[in-house]
């Protein structure tokens, strides 16, 4: 016996390529964005403010330095050092795996639409097994998450007297925005307490596991706003860095 | 009365209904009166009275509860009789089709055994021994998360819409899918099995396959979050049973069998 033969993708009559072409416009967007932003090297810093996708900033030739890692023979961009981390982490993430594997992969395009490419194996094997580590980039950006809220924290310090611009707002929400992100991942969720099987036992990791929970299910909505916001941040400090606008100083 | 008036209204429910077997078949039009309230499958119940007295159909509750009317209503998994009429366009035609990952028998009937054959992989629950005083013991807490698995009605709505085993037939024996996976969450995550099910699921279950595309979540008349709540905590047991070295040196360190 075999199943029910139509020629068509599919018999949906709504909109369903809408979603995946509107993924594929934001993120391809971003994508450009970034890369070109990250391959400058030049205008990432506009004092007090360190953009992002420069920090922490691990060269002696950067503009802002955050910790001398690499000695003046390294003349890259800086930005390459460090963006593989939150790089690394959005493009394993289970909500941006969804997204791609649909949006780009058509795999598949829409629920009850079928696959572009004939055969699948899914994550079983090499290159979509290695989705696995995801969890490592996990940890791996919570040292960083740290070096934003640092960069916040320094963009009240206008030249050694208190202030605030309209910068360290933007640098506040950013590491705010990324924190959520960082901390409603599924990976973390299942260290806080998802691999347990009795919570009975330990009501801490019960209590946190709740929490992620709460944030969790927002993921999706987390990861679309802290990633626009992130790249909002370095268009503002690199028009700033450009002369192009003033920052807006409240204090 | 009340029937004969709004049928004289003279609004129409325009049907586009699947005939035919997996020899062969098309796509045949039927025209019905609507009357409010109705669901698509009361409309294809109209269709067997007025027109079709052969057409197949499995239905059992018509209350969302049995999982026996799953079929494709404009090209999106549904239960027909939790699909109400209304929800449609005045006028526009409405495709009935069988589900389509499983073998078409006859009209919208297909066969599922697939579904029970999976099931009987399942390694079953296997409990603790009971306690001194001959109970066994479980907490509000750990029972919260399990409860949600425990709603499913088995309308294999999940099993259809996955791409793994709809658009590759050849998936299908290294499958269990979307359903099975939310069993298999429901007895690991349970406080008093004592059972291992993860080399099961990584292995004979085929838990690597799911993409996490989250169609399985997007139809499930009972509103479980599959991908969420089953699909994705059991990928992370996976990992740090299988990929995660360092999360099996802390276990070993801490004396836990990971
Ligand atoms: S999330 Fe996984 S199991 Fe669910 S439909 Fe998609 S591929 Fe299938
Ligand atoms: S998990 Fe939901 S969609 Fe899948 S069989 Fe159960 S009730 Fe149906
Ligand atoms: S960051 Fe999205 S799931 Fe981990
Ligand atoms: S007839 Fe029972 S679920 Fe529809």
């Amino acid at each position: 016996m075999s199943t029910l033969a139509i020629d068509k993708r599919t018999l949906r009559q709504d909109t369903w390529w809408l979603e995946p072409m509107l993924v594929v416009l934001g993120l391809g967007a971003f994508a450009v964005y970034s890369t070109w932003a990250a391959l400058q090297n030049g205008n990432y810093y506009a004092a007090p403010y360190l953009s992002p996708f420069y920090s922490p900033c691990l060269a002696i030739n950067c503009e802002h330095v955050s910790v001398p890692l690499f000695g003046s023979w390294y003349n890259w961009s800086p930005a390459i050092l460090i963006l593989w981390i939150p790089g690394g982490f959005r493009l394993t993430c289970y909500y941006y795996r969804k997204a791609y594997y649909r949006s780009f992969f058509w795999s598949p395009p829409a629920c009850a639409v079928r696959d572009a490419a004939s055969g699948y194996s899914g994550e079983t094997r090499f290159p979509f097994i290695l989705q696995n580590i995801h969890r490592y980039f996990f940890w791996a950006s919570l040292p960083i998450l740290a070096f934003l809220w640092w960069d916040a924290i320094i963009a009240f310090n206008f030249g050694g007297s208190f202030g605030i611009g309209l910068g360290t707002l933007v640098l506040i929400a950013n590491a705010a925005l990324l924190s959520l992100y960082s901390f409603s991942c599924h990976s973390c969720r299942h260290l806080c307490g998802g691999g347990l099987n009795s919570f009975k036992t330990a009501p801490g990791r019960y209590k946190a596991w709740g929490i992620i929970t709460k944030l969790n299910e927002k993921h999706m909505q987390i990861a679309w706003t802290s990633l626009v916001w992130v790249g909002l941040t370095d268009v503002y400090v690199r028009l700033l860095a450009h002369g192009v606008i003033q920052d807006l100083r409240f204090i | 009365m009340a029937e004969a008036a709004v049928a004289g209204n003279g609004a129409e429910a325009k049907m586009r209904v699947w005939r035919g077997d997996a020899s062969g078949g098309e796509f045949r039009d039927y025209t019905v009166p609507l009357q409010e309230g109705m669901v698509v499958l009361d409309v294809i119940h109209a269709i067997q009275a007025m027109h079709a007295g052969d057409l197949a159909v499995r239905w059992n509750c018509k209350a969302g509860k049995c999982g026996s009317c799953s079929a494709e209503v404009n090209g999106k998994p549904r239960l027909m009789c939790m699909t109400r009429m209304n929800t449609f366009e005045p006028g526009e035609t409405i495709t009935v089709a069988p589900i389509k990952t499983f073998p078409l028998i006859r009209d919208l009937v297909t066969d599922v055994s697939y579904n029970y054959e999976k099931a009987k992989t399942i390694p079953p629950f296997k409990p603790k021994p009971k306690e001194a005083d001959g109970t066994r013991r479980m907490y509000q807490e750990d029972i919260d998360r399990v409860q949600e698995f425990h709603k499913c009605i088995e309308c294999y709505l999940c099993q259809d819409v996955c791409h793994v085993i709809r658009d590759h037939d050849d998936n299908k024996p290294s499958f269990a899918g979307p359903r099975f996976f939310v069993r298999v969450a429901s007895l690991e995550m349970h406080p008093l099995d004592t059972d291992d099910r993860l080399e099961f699921l990584r292995n004979e279950a085929g838990l690597g396959f799911c993409n996490i595309t989250k169609c399985c979540t997007e139809v499930c008349p009972e509103h479980i979050k599959i991908t969420d709540n089953s699909i994705i905590p059991m990928k992370e047991r996976v990992v740090t049973r299988f990929y995660d070295p360092i999360a099996r040196l802390l276990g070993a360190l801490g004396g836990k069998k990971s």
